[in-house]
């Protein structure tokens, strides 16, 4: 059963940008932040958890692909709008690491890509780039279905 | 964010592992020291509750992918007992519920073991 939250009597529309030291004690920090904004939009209580899982994962892949160690920043940017959210994940990796993507859920023989595989599943669009100088940047969007 | 580890001994030579919170990257390595230990002790059957667990990420279930891997080695397995929708949810899309048992209660968890 979805439980929705209060429709927001005020304009939702803004950008909210975060930065977390890409380190694993701080990811729970970015998932709750970015909840508290999806919380402005009319998304259902499952959805606000999608997009907090989503967005973990996109931080767990920066900081894993930094080898589990100290990521640098990362940063996270929301875009609110009446009829979807949009976040930005960027780091600062000069290496590619969100491909190979799992498109059908993971068999037993390992756990390589599930976390790109649930960004996918749980996001209405998902597209990144990527660039040695600049770093990677993972963009996704979720629509209001409310 | 923290998490609850709670090992105890059930029927047989099975074990119950009760986890309590949020399973992420920061958490999951506290999560995967309890169930090596377990196999390390030559534990191959083990029930994994999740009934308290408000989140689990990628890492989390990386975690009780390798247990059931292991324990699989020597003829064990791992059954978990989760009721949360949600997380329930992540098991599904992932392909997960083929893979492992998921059961409501930890009696019906056990039982199954046999």
């Amino acid at each position: 059963m979805n439980t929705f939250t209060r429709a927001p009597e005020v304009s939702s529309h803004g950008t909210v940008e975060l930065k977390i030291p890409g380190r694993a004690e701080w990811v729970a920090v970015a998932r709750l932040a970015v909840a508290a904004v999806a919380s402005r939009l009319r998304f259902s209580v499952d959805e606000i958890e999608d997009i907090k899982l989503a967005i973990a994962e996109a931080c767990t892949n920066s900081i894993q692909s930094a080898g589990g160690e100290d990521a640098g920043v990362i940063e996270i940017i929301c875009d609110a709008r009446e009829d979807e959210l949009r976040v930005r994940v960027r780091d600062h990796s000069p290496t590619a690491h969100l491909e190979p993507v799992k498109t059908s859920g993971i068999a037993d023989d390992g756990t390589e890509g599930l976390g790109v595989f649930l960004i996918r599943a749980l996001m209405d669009t998902v597209d990144y780039t990527s660039d040695p100088r600049s770093g990677t940047e993972l963009v996704m969007t979720k629509r209001v279905t409310a | 964010m923290d998490i609850k580890v709670n090992v105890r001994e059930s029927e047989g030579d099975a074990y119950v592992v009760d986890l309590t919170g949020e399973i992420d990257v920061y958490t999951s390595p506290k999560v995967k020291d309890a169930i090596t230990e377990l196999i390390d002790q030559e534990h191959y059957n083990l029930v994994i509750n999740l009934e308290k667990v408000r989140y689990i990420d990628s890492t989390g279930l990386g975690v009780l992918i390798g247990g059931l891997k292991r324990v699989r080695e020597h003829g064990g397995s791992v059954n978990l007992v989760c009721t949360n929708p949600q997380i329930k949810k992540i098991f599904d899309i992932t392909g997960l519920v083929k893979i492992f048992g998921i059961f409501d209660d930890e009696q019906s968890a056990m039982k199954a073991l046999v």
